[in-house]
């Protein structure tokens, strides 16, 4: 069964609130270095992470090798109406992983 | 002239040996801190009962917070694995495990007393072995491989509904034989290397092996997430790679040699917390 990344957004905050996102995507995180059976292992990691709300990005990251396996990010951004926090994370091969997270500001 | 030159010599050699043992005083010292500091973290106290110390007490702060935390700690990728499992239809019967089980929380205390005695293979079945027979017998499906994503992840979801029971592993009746021989082997020499796993577990646990503080080799964390495989593994994973290190030859998981090794090393660890799924290095 496939992995699934790990996102823990607050359900509900106060307008204006500096709330904290926790992010962790399973991955295997190649660093194209390592050998096996006398080969080397082509490169093969998330290079790009980008969390937006409503459309608006509000974090993102380059990676680059001698990240470990299974990235976690966490970051602080406030927030002053509700909506979707959307997470998308783009592997060497131009795969992308997507999540979402519904907020409810009061 | 000669009496001065001799003299100086003098001089400087002991000033030498005094810088020495000066030297040695402080590598002492820093090496003793490394032990002490780690055992003064105030959240040992639940990791230890008695004269029992669970591997948690040799990890470093930052592995400590790793686990402590549930989002941080990776290894919940695979408990979740694990939770889609449960409720997944698989196999010719048209079950799942929550066809027969109904809630994971039943299978609380699980853990904690794995391995058990099979009365039918008349031998002792660890929790992935046992997994096994009932995909194979009650719903039809496949067996899983033994180091899959799939396999880990369940056995650390079923693992985590026990998290904080102490270990309660039974060796009366049939099972004393297999307790025997899982002990005879953990004090058995093999390899090229001609190390017993009592060898650095026992006679040196508590040193240092390198840059590594050996513990005593407390099973009651298992599936774990270790830093060095960078994905969680089962206890069988581990005592491979001991064996490895050691330069002897392997045995498969879940043969019975290793399930011996498991009853023994899990009956030693009686009475500290179920922790499944920790974070070791």
């Amino acid at each position: 069964m496939a992995k699934k990344p790990r996102v823990k957004v607050p359900s509900s905050a106060k307008k204006g609130e500096v709330i904290q996102i926790k992010t962790l995507a399973p991955h295997k995180m190649e660093t194209g270095r390592r050998k096996s059976k006398g080969k080397l292992v082509p490169r093969m990691i998330i290079n790009k992470f980008v969390a937006k709300f409503n459309g608006k990005e509000v974090f993102s990251t380059d990676m680059h090798p001698a990240i470990s396996a299974n990235p976690y990010f966490s970051f602080y951004t406030k927030v002053s109406e509700s909506g979707t926090f959307e997470f998308s994370w783009t592997d060497d091969k131009g795969k992308t992983v997507k999540a979402s997270r519904k907020i409810t500001v009061k | 002239m000669k009496f001065n030159i001799w003299g100086k010599i003098s001089i400087v050699l002991s000033c030498a040996a005094m810088m020495m043992v000066a030297h040695s005083a402080v590598a002492e010292m820093k090496k003793k801190s490394e032990l002490e500091r780690r055992m003064a973290d105030p959240r040992n106290s639940k990791y230890t009962v008695g004269d029992k110390k669970s591997g948690y007490v040799y990890m470093t702060t930052m592995t400590r917070d790793m686990q402590d935390d549930d989002f941080s700690n990776p290894a919940f990728v695979w408990v979740d694995i694990g939770k889609r499992n449960w409720s997944k239809v698989d196999g010719k019967a048209g079950k799942s495990c929550a066809s027969c089980h109904k809630d994971a929380s039943s299978m609380k205390g699980v853990m904690a007393k794995y391995p058990v005695y099979d009365k039918k293979l008349k031998k002792m079945v660890a929790l992935q072995a046992k997994i096994n027979m009932h995909r194979k017998e009650k719903m039809g499906a496949k067996p899983w491989k033994w180091e899959s994503d799939d396999m880990n992840g369940m056995a650390a979801f079923i693992g985590l509904q026990s998290r904080g029971m102490p270990m309660n592993v039974s060796i009366s009746g049939p099972a004393k034989k297999f307790y025997d021989k899982g002990k005879a082997f953990y004090y058995e020499r093999r390899g090229l290397l001609d190390m017993a796993c009592k060898h650095c577990h026992i006679d040196n646990a508590e040193k240092m092996a390198r840059s590594n503080l050996l513990s005593w080799g407390m099973p009651n964390g298992f599936p774990t997430f270790r830093l060095k495989w960078q994905k969680i593994g089962s206890l069988h994973r581990r005592f491979a790679g001991c064996n490895k290190q050691i330069r002897a030859k392997p045995f498969k998981r879940g043969s019975p040699e290793y399930t011996n090794l498991e009853l023994y090393l899990k009956h030693r660890a009686n009475g500290l917390p179920v922790e499944t799924p920790s974070v070791r290095n």
